[in-house]
């Protein structure tokens, strides 16, 4: 199975929505603390390793686009 | 240790008479009578090898150190003749707690099944099981074993390696076929053969403290996280025999060793776990730990094995264990290679094996060691979100890492046969043997893993059924399950753990790992399976 990134919601914006919600009120380290468990609770529910891979590189390249933005800006 | 002895001493040996021009000449020279070292001799002289031990100390090491001693080093002790020794005297054990806090989070079992002879594991001090192994070294006159024998000097030749030895009386030379070193995390021969040992090296610091004590906890392996009695870091508690606890601390990585192991510093940490004062210290001691192995366990004619060849962290029991299994692995394929049964490419799968193994106990207990002391916030926060997780959902109990304790690999190797057949289960080619209750026709309990043994612990078949499977080849022994006279499976469980059908069949190698399986084996595929798992091809 290959990770899905068409757009599964009928409604994302309710999706984005309830993520958001999710961390109104909370400060940095409770956020950070809300997302630790929250992707622990989704990869198990993916429960597929390729999934989980694929998922984290394509999270990752914004790692990578962000710090080529930087360098470009520093030149 | 007042039935044991520990202490022993130097004798001189008539090879040290020789001219170095005329030096004795031997087949096989094991450096380092440890739990590896002394196993390693006693299945070489078992398989009839004359064996040269060498130790450079004259006694045997203080304190528990090793103390869990796995079902497969229990079932390799028994061909060694040793293992209801350990047995009788070692803490029989396989459930594990772990708690966070005040609370528990989960347990488990080890092995949550009848039908074995072993148990899941033994804790037993070290300093026990290398007495026991000494004294069936003692028994068997084709081991000489020689104490403060230091090896000074290594020197690979074509067809041997000269090896200069150090003792009181000065030194001597002696030439080896091979030379398998078991000498420890911090090897010389390592150094002498100018090996690389790299890894990762852990900043934290344990705490280890063998207590005396009258204790009621249940013999089973706790493990904390951040326990009331020590807070913010780990703990485990251990029983082994003579009223004895291990208790493993984990310390902040800047804490002063030396001020950490006074043992009035201890005491308050160890009583405030216990809840009271009445206890003595046996043996205190503190260590760091790396993650490393050898590039090749091999190297000409020198052979690598045990600490040795790789180090990894204590959280699982796989050091001392691992070793084990090295010796296991690499006693048949010299035993083979020094008859001229097998050639010595044969050796080489002695490195596949056990370095894919390596690979494994170093991913695994990396991963435990890195759940303890989370390296960054991160990792902290990810941390802190399994534990909680692990309150009420089964997925986060699993996730919870508080050593995932060793067992057998499954070998990738050439000397296994591909399966052709159809299988639900049982064990494929390159995975240990399970073993299984069985009686004799006269009713006589037996184990397989006793019934291996009596075959004498060479290639062995393990035929299923009447007469359908081929008889096996010369100078391979038979267990035959089921049909008109073989053992009896009246629990089915032989069966059930092989995947057994009438006709199945096993090649099982001298160190009880599956070679080949067939569900209708012919003489001829039988015969290829062999000579691919002796190396022969």
């Amino acid at each position: 199975m290959a990770l899905s990134t068409s757009s599964n919601f009928a409604k994302p914006d309710d999706a984005f929505r309830a993520i958001v919600e999710a961390h109104r009120g909370l400060s940095e380290a409770q956020s950070a603390d809300l997302d630790a468990a929250l992707v622990l609770v989704l990869a198990n529910h993916i429960g597929d390793l390729d999934v989980l891979r694929e998922a984290i590189e394509l999270a990752k390249r914004r790692m990578l686009d962000a710090s080529l933005q930087q360098q470009q800006q520093q030149q | 240790m007042a039935q044991t002895q520990t202490q022993f001493g130097y004798r001189r040996h008539p090879d040290q008479d020789r001219a170095g021009t005329n030096a004795a000449d031997h087949p096989v020279v094991v450096v380092g009578a440890g739990p590896v070292g002394l196993s390693l001799a006693i299945d070489l002289a078992q398989r009839g090898q004359s064996v040269v031990l060498l130790d450079d100390a004259d006694r045997i090491g203080e304190g528990s150190r090793a103390i869990c001693f796995s079902k497969r080093s229990l079932e390799f002790w028994d061909r060694l003749g040793i293992g209801q020794r350990m047995v009788d005297k070692g803490v029989v054990w396989s459930v594990g707690k772990i708690f966070h806090g005040a609370s528990q989070l989960y347990q488990f079992n080890l092995l949550p099944e009848e039908g074995h002879k072993r148990p899941a594991f033994i804790n037993l001090q070290q300093f026990y099981a290398e007495a026991y192994l000494v004294d069936r070294v003692e028994q068997l006159p084709d081991i000489d074993l020689r104490w403060c024998n230091k090896v000074g000097a290594l020197e690979q030749r074509n067809d041997h390696v000269a090896l200069t030895i150090a003792t009181p009386d000065g030194p001597y030379k002696i030439h080896a076929n091979f030379v398998v070193a078991c000498d420890g995390a911090r090897s010389s021969l390592r150094q002498m053969a100018g090996a690389e040992f790299a890894g990762q090296a852990f900043e934290d610091q344990f705490l280890i403290a063998d207590v005396k004590m009258t204790a009621e906890f249940p013999t089973e392996r706790w493990f904390w996280f951040d326990p009331p009695f020590h807070a913010g870091r780990s703990a485990l508690l251990h029983k082994q025999p003579d009223g004895i606890w291990r208790i493993d601390l984990q310390l902040n990585p800047d804490a002063d060793p030396a001020v950490e192991k006074l043992p009035e510093n201890v005491r308050p940490r160890i009583a405030r776990m216990l809840g009271h004062d009445k206890f003595d210290f046996e043996w205190i001691s503190l260590y760091k730990f790396q993650c490393r192995r050898m590039d090749k366990f091999i190297h000409g004619r020198v052979i690598f094995a045990g600490d040795a060849a790789h180090q990894v962290s204590p959280f699982g029991a796989r050091g001392a264990n691992s070793g084990l299994e090295d010796a296991e692995n690499i006693a048949w394929k010299l035993d083979r290679v020094l008859r001229g049964c097998s050639p010595e490419s044969l050796l080489e799968s002695y490195h596949t094996e056990r370095s894919a193994a390596a690979d494994e106990n170093i991913r695994e207990s990396t991963r435990s060691t890195d759940f303890m002391a989370p390296v960054s916030r991160q990792e902290a926060r990810l941390r802190k979100a399994v534990l909680s997780l692990a309150k009420e959902t089964e997925f986060g109990k699993r996730m919870v890492n508080g050593g995932r304790l060793s067992v057998p690999s499954v070998y990738e190797t050439p000397l296994s046969t591909a399966d052709r057949d159809a299988w639900r289960g049982g064990p494929r080619p390159g995975a240990s043997m399970p073993d299984a209750p069985m009686t004799e026709r006269n009713g006589k309990a037996m184990f397989l893993t006793e019934a291996f043994i009596k075959q004498g612990s060479g290639f062995t078949m393990l035929a299923f059924g009447n007469g359908a499977a081929a008889e096996a080849p010369d100078r391979v022994g038979t267990i035959r399950v089921g049909g008109d006279d073989g053992f009896v499976d009246a629990a089915g469980l032989a069966g059930q753990r092989y995947d057994a059908e009438p006709g199945t069949a096993y090649l099982l190698r001298p160190d009880g790992y599956v070679a080949a399986r067939f569900r209708h084996p012919t003489r001829t595929a039988l015969d290829a399976a062999l000579a691919r798992a002796a190396g022969i091809n």
